[in-house]
């Protein structure tokens, strides 16, 4: 299981707890969390990706742009 | 790696994504991003071989290393922009993916500019 695979299932898995999450701070009422909750998942997950994304650009100039 | 377990990958993927997109559409955009990326990361190792091939053949005929060099550039543009603009078109941005398109086109013409300028001088020095 390489790294990039595990990612894909790291970030399903805090997707639905954040889906949980915010399910739950809505039915008690407290909106303004529930939002923030989802917001601060969303930006840890972005952090998870962009280094993927980064490494992908990387590899895609050594083989194409680096002759 | 194994075009089944590429394939196996991809399904998984989907799967995830259909449950997730109900709930949080922003997770599950996240998600077919990084199976992208995973799908593409397997794809280039062997495309390195062919490129090496491709650079090979070039050199035993002898074409200008210049010009192959701007077809291999083209090429990796167009993979890198079409990559982008289906994640962009992926989270329903059709608009956003036709620019970031739109960019990668301009970016090729500026690229193909000195194959042209070659083309015509050549054909100039063939007229008397």
């Amino acid at each position: 299981m390489t790294p990039e695979i595990r990612a894909i299932l790291q970030i399903a898995g805090i997707g639905f707890l954040v889906a949980f999450l915010h399910s739950l701070l809505k039915e008690s009422g407290k909106e303004n969390y529930a939002y923030w909750t989802t917001v601060v998942g969303l930006v840890v997950v972005f952090m998870m990706v962009i280094g993927y994304v980064g490494n992908l650009y990387r590899e895609i100039e050594t083989v194409f742009l680096r002759q | 790696m194994q075009i089944l377990q590429l394939v196996g990958i991809g399904l998984t993927a989907t799967v995830i994504v259909v449950v997730l997109r109900e709930r949080m559409p922003q997770f599950a955009m996240m998600v077919g991003l990084m199976a992208g990326i995973v799908l593409f990361l397997a794809v280039l190792g062997p495309m390195q071989d062919v490129v090496r091939a491709i650079t090979d053949l070039a050199q035993a005929a002898r074409v200008d290393q210049g010009f192959l060099g701007t077809v291999l550039k083209i090429i990796g543009i167009a993979y890198i922009v079409e990559f982008a603009a289906q994640v962009a078109r992926d989270a329903h941005e059709g608009a956003l993916a036709g620019k970031i398109e739109l960019v990668g086109k301009v970016g090729i013409v500026v690229l193909a500019v000195p194959i042209i300028t070659g083309v015509v001088e050549s054909v100039v020095h063939l007229l008397p």
